[in-house]
């Protein structure tokens, strides 16, 4: 059996060359959720050349809406979404320095070959294991866009988040 | 008749909201544990041992199975001997809806489909309704994921279509979905009635039982279930898309007659999570 890698983010370069398709790793550090709507959001500032409210740079997405947040808990149930709705979006974040980026499912082709050109990495969690995945969740605050409610940019801290990789460069 | 407070309505499906959110039918919850006796070691077993936690966290913890909480659907049988007292009924489901899903802490993922603005308590529910016999109302409550929902497929097919032809189809919507909507599935299958009519029977043929139901179906549609389950767990999906020997937990076909001209064919996708739960009322 292929040991499971231990990974701290933000990803550097050497991360990811130490990565192969099909490896099993444990991240620790920052994530920043974002899905459908604050995918469409970022990607209307950076048509309109405006700062993000995050620097995407090196950084890890995390394609989630979390439930809400019991009284006393850092975060409700909080699994993975469907990666392929973020395709269209994910060319220009990639182009601002997105690293590394978390769901389930397949990637198109031509995200597939961005990830390549950007040198990035495509993760998969566990679809459908949100309630397990809410417990590698250390801290939890609202980064941007809290109006979106669950669709809002949160910070994430994680510890020994686990995830398989699925595209490589 | 029978008198029946659109209250008890109201408390029946907020409770039914959190029961079906938190706790993982037993069907599928023992589905799971066979797909990981059926995996010798490796990512899938890991991933299978992972979801069964998962589902234990849930109940324990009253943590939602998964976070996409869904659209809410709402079954309602209702006895032709009872009587729906004391307010819109309508109401009353939706309002059970809006109290389930805060007391749960559950997310809030309904919008309008144009301006995609969210309601804010996840109501409206789809509501369906069925007259039958009695003075009771049965309810229903299915968290539909729209993970799986995104992938369902209907074809209008030729009435002379062969057996052949319709598995295919089926086959074809799994491989379509693919690894994206958390595999293992749930397979409903309507076959017959009209475009909306098969869509629907798809639908609640993700409420029988996962494993063998063979005295509620005739002997041909069982046998076409068997071998479709057989098919697609040859497809070498399996958990998460990492490949294994689970791709389905089950197939279920429903059908009704249709028109001599045509034969529709639905398929719903149901996640691993599939999730409802009942109450006689």
């Amino acid at each position: 059996m292929k040991k499971i890698k231990k990974i701290y983010l933000p990803l550097s370069e050497k991360d990811i060359k130490s990565l192969s398709v099909g490896d099993e790793a444990l991240l620790s550090g920052v994530i920043y959720t974002a899905r459908d709507q604050a995918h469409k959001r970022l990607v209307e500032l950076i048509k309109k050349g405006k700062r993000l409210p995050i620097d995407l740079k090196n950084q890890t997405i995390y394609y989630c809406g979390p439930t809400k947040t019991r009284p006393g808990k850092i975060i409700g149930s909080c699994g993975p979404t469907t990666s392929s709705r973020m395709d269209a979006f994910t060319q220009p974040l990639l182009k601002t320095g997105l690293r590394g980026m978390i769901g389930k499912g397949n990637r198109s082709k031509e995200i597939a070959r961005a990830i390549k050109k950007y040198n990035a990495v495509y993760f998969i969690a566990i679809g459908g294991a949100g309630a397990y995945l809410s417990k590698k969740v250390r801290k939890l605050k609202i980064a941007a866009f809290k109006d979106l409610g669950p669709e809002a940019v949160y910070k994430l801290e994680v510890k020994d988040f686990p995830v398989i990789v699925w595209n490589l460069n | 008749m029978r008198n029946i407070s659109v209250k008890k309505i109201k408390q029946a499906v907020s409770g039914l909201c959190i029961d079906a959110n938190t706790n993982l039918r037993k069907d599928v919850f023992s589905a799971l544990t066979k797909a990981v006796r059926a995996e010798r070691a490796g990512k899938a077993r890991r991933i299978f041992e992972i979801l069964i936690e998962n589902a234990r966290i849930a109940k324990k913890e009253r943590l939602a199975i998964c976070q996409d909480t869904g659209i809410v659907c709402v079954y309602l049988e209702i006895g032709q001997e009872a009587r729906l007292a004391g307010g819109s009924l309508e109401k009353a489901v939706n309002d059970g809806v809006r109290l389930g899903y805060k007391k749960g802490y559950f997310r809030n993922s309904i919008a309008d489909p144009l301006t995609r603005k969210n309601t804010g308590n996840n109501a409206p529910a789809v509501i369906h309704t069925k007259i039958v016999k009695g003075d009771k109302v049965r309810i229903t409550v299915v968290p539909k994921g729209f993970g799986c929902e995104n992938k369902n497929q209907i074809k209008m097919f030729m009435p002379t279509a062969d057996l052949a032809e319709i598995k295919k189809f089926i086959i074809d919507v799994v491989k379509q979905a693919g690894p994206d909507a958390c595999p293992p599935y749930t397979i409903g299958v309507g076959i017959g009635g009209t475009f909306e009519k098969a869509a629907e029977l798809s639908k609640e043929a993700l409420l029988r039982k996962v494993t063998s139901h063979k005295s509620q179906v005739t002997s041909q549609v069982a046998k076409l279930e068997k071998k479709l389950l057989k098919e697609i767990n040859s497809l070498n999906i399996g958990p998460s898309g990492v490949g294994g020997k689970t791709t389905a937990l089950g197939v279920n076909i429903l059908t009704y007659p249709t028109h001599i001209a045509g034969l529709p064919v639905a398929v719903s996708i149901g996640c691993h999570a599939m999730r409802f739960a009942t109450k006689i009322v």
